[in-house]
């Protein structure tokens, strides 16, 4: 067990705990900039399709693991980043102008969307962002002078620096790039006065306004940064996607994003890269449970769904904290090792947080 | 006479989703948790009817019982064993739970019966009953005539019989029961089995105008329009707010002209929006006030 005797006032704003997460992080990172030379192009573009998913569950922590609002129409902001992207593209507008565009459209759209709908809570919230979602893609798939409705649309080939980005490891580095920037924008804003004040409403509305925090300002403000980093994500996604139609941004899609946050971990950022590596090679995990089940069970196409409600509900169920807390207490088991207590993590038995007054 | 005819038609439907959406309201009285499952048991519902009803070829009335009694017997099993011990969790946890067994429930239907269209003789297929203008199906007449006499049967129910009331007492306050002797949790399972019950029937009375497949799950996401419209505590809220969804949606979709095209299938969610922006109470919500920021 590490204790940190802090000695500097450096140590508490630097972003890493002490050396040895310096170390370890930076080792991911040069790892992972080694990465084209090691795999093939097949798994560069999961890796990149990783990445996308892991800006998008970004946006949802923030949104549902420290703010608590639960969002299930998340595919919408991803929908409108890629369409707004894929739009400016065709538009004669450069990638490096564009994707800013994009994050502030996502972040203006989410701020119009959270005030109204934000003034729901709990249950009414969820049901709200359902009822938004569908309505999202029926708007882009009636808006055809936009979207290009059911035809779908094309996004242009886009060149930055004169490289082309059909190119799998420069587009692996681009969406790399764009991670690394929104993971280390993530922990500074919740590091930060905004960041904190979501904390707060997340584990107490309450308490948090009798601490002074504009609970509608906030929410909606936290429902808006949300909806940026999955803009930006669905910008990303349209370059890997190639070719836009509507039905790709469904529920499902959103469903999704919760179970790369559910079993990642919520309320935590590292939860949001383990859920993403889970969700990105869950279709080849499925292809291979399907290997070993008897083939009258393992042809069907309701595997898919089914396998993934279960492993929601598994962990739901036993595993609330997801990956990342199965991480935590593996690593505690080891530091603390023989005196380690089951009791440390043990479920408080809470009340029911009433809806009705 | 092409209005009437549209909200009769409207009507019909709309029963239906305000039967789905009557399995949200009580769940949600009683133990506030919302179950995304709803629309997914219904269809378990209409799956199971094809099976004793056009399958094993029971009469229609015995094999709508027969239904709803292995759908509720499978909402009872439902809470005691899995939801249960998701009570005292965050509602994020209850909302994710119960959409992942959604899902299962889909995928389980499509492995089982497999993913073609089915369908079942009843004894109303087919006939129309023709007065002065007006065309009524017989199968839109028993949904809405089946509908009435669920509703009935739940109201004595809820209001006549020791174990209904105690059933509202636990949604009242569930110390208080608790503490005057009701056993809360059995009353908690057997609120899931009447939901799921309902559910059942909603699914044998949609099947003939639907057909049996695992997409008519769906409608469950339609129902929250319904419930929240009449209010989410409410057992008469949910009924009417159903019949004025589906009344809304006929309209919309017969005069989609004038407004835009294709408004029909987004007509559900758009009133659920304008309801929980406007007036988030709901139409028929008693005390339960929604909370505001």
């Amino acid at each position: 067990m590490r204790f940190i005797f802090k000695t500097k006032y450096d140590q508490d704003i630097s972003v890493t705990r002490h050396g040895g997460d310096r170390f370890w992080y930076s080792l991911l990172i040069i790892g992972m900039l080694f990465m084209p030379l090691l795999i093939d192009d097949f798994y560069l573009g999961e890796i990149s399709y990783i990445c996308i998913l892991a800006i998008a569950g970004i946006g949802l922590m923030i949104l549902s693991g420290y703010t608590g609002l639960a969002s299930l129409g998340h595919a919408a902001f991803l929908g409108i980043g890629a369409y707004t992207h894929a739009f400016l593209l065709t538009h004669g507008i450069p990638f490096i102008l564009s994707i800013p565009i994009v994050i502030i459209v996502s972040f203006l759209v989410g701020a119009i969307i959270g005030i109204p709908i934000l003034r729901l809570s709990g249950m009414y919230l969820a049901i709200a962002t359902l009822a938004l979602c569908f309505i999202a893609e029926h708007v882009f798939i009636r808006w055809e002078h936009f979207t290009g409705g059911n035809r779908g649309l094309a996004v242009p080939y886009e060149e930055i620096f004169g490289i082309s980005l059909t190119n799998s490891a420069v587009f692996y580095y681009l969406c790399l790039f764009f991670l690394i920037i929104s993971m280390f924008a993530a922990i500074n804003i919740l590091r930060s006065p905004t960041g904190r004040a979501f904390v707060a409403i997340r584990d107490s509305e309450i308490a948090a306004q009798s601490l002074g925090v504009n609970l509608g300002i906030y929410k909606a403000l936290s429902f808006a940064i949300s909806g940026a980093f999955t803009g930006l994500a669905g910008a990303l996604l349209a370059h890997y996607i190639g070719y836009l139609a509507p039905d790709i941004f469904n529920i499902f899609l959103s469903l999704t994003l919760l179970l790369l946050i559910v079993v990642g971990g919520m309320g935590s950022l590292h939860g949001t890269i383990f859920g993403a590596i889970f969700v990105g090679f869950l279709p080849q995990l499925i292809a291979i449970c399907r290997d070993y089940l008897p083939s009258s069970i393992g042809s069907q196409p309701g595997l898919e769904p089914m396998l993934f409600g279960m492993i929601l509900v598994l962990f739901i169920l036993y595993e609330p904290l997801g990956i990342y807390g199965r991480w935590i207490k593996i690593k505690l088991f080891f530091e603390m090792f023989p005196t380690y207590k089951k009791q440390t993590f043990k479920k408080q038995k809470v009340f029911n947080k009433t809806d009705r007054v | 006479m092409q209005l009437i005819q549209l909200i009769i038609d409207g009507v019909a439907s709309g029963c239906i989703y305000g039967l789905v959406a009557l399995g949200f309201v009580l769940i949600y009285k009683a133990t506030e948790t919302i179950n995304f499952a709803q629309g997914d048991i219904l269809m378990l519902g209409a799956f199971v009817a094809f099976s004793l009803i056009g399958v094993l070829g029971l009469n229609y009335i015995v094999g709508f019982a027969l239904t709803v009694i292995i759908i509720a017997a499978f909402g009872f099993l439902l809470d005691a064993t899995v939801i249960r011990q998701i009570i005292g969790q965050p509602p994020f946890a209850t909302v994710m739970l119960t959409i992942g067994l959604g899902f299962i429930f889909r995928g389980f239907a499509s492995i089982f019966w497999g993913t073609d269209i089915y369908s079942f003789s009843t004894p109303f297929s087919g006939k129309i009953l023709q007065t002065s203008g007006l065309v009524i199906s017989y199968v839109n007449l028993s949904i809405i005539i089946g509908t009435a006499i669920l509703m009935i049967i739940l109201f004595s129910f809820f209001t006549f019989t020791k174990i209904g009331v105690a059933m509202r007492a636990s949604s009242e306050n569930q110390l208080a029961a608790y503490y005057v002797g009701i056993p809360v949790k059995f009353i908690f399972s057997l609120i899931w089995s009447i939901s799921a019950g309902v559910a059942a029937v909603a699914g044998v009375l949609l099947a003939p105008i639907t057909l049996v497949d695992t997409s008519i799950s769906l409608i469950g996401l339609k129902a929250f329009a319904a419930a929240v419209l009449g209010g989410f505590g409410s057992i008469p809220g949910a009924i009417v707010g159903g019949i004025i969804i589906g009344i809304v949606e006929q309209l919309c979709g017969t005069y989609e002209n004038y407004i835009f095209e294709g408004v029909r299938e987004i007509s559900a969610y758009l009133v659920l929006i304008l309801t929980l922006i406007i007036y988030p109470r709901g139409l028929f919500s008693d005390k339960a006030e929604v909370k505001k920021v």
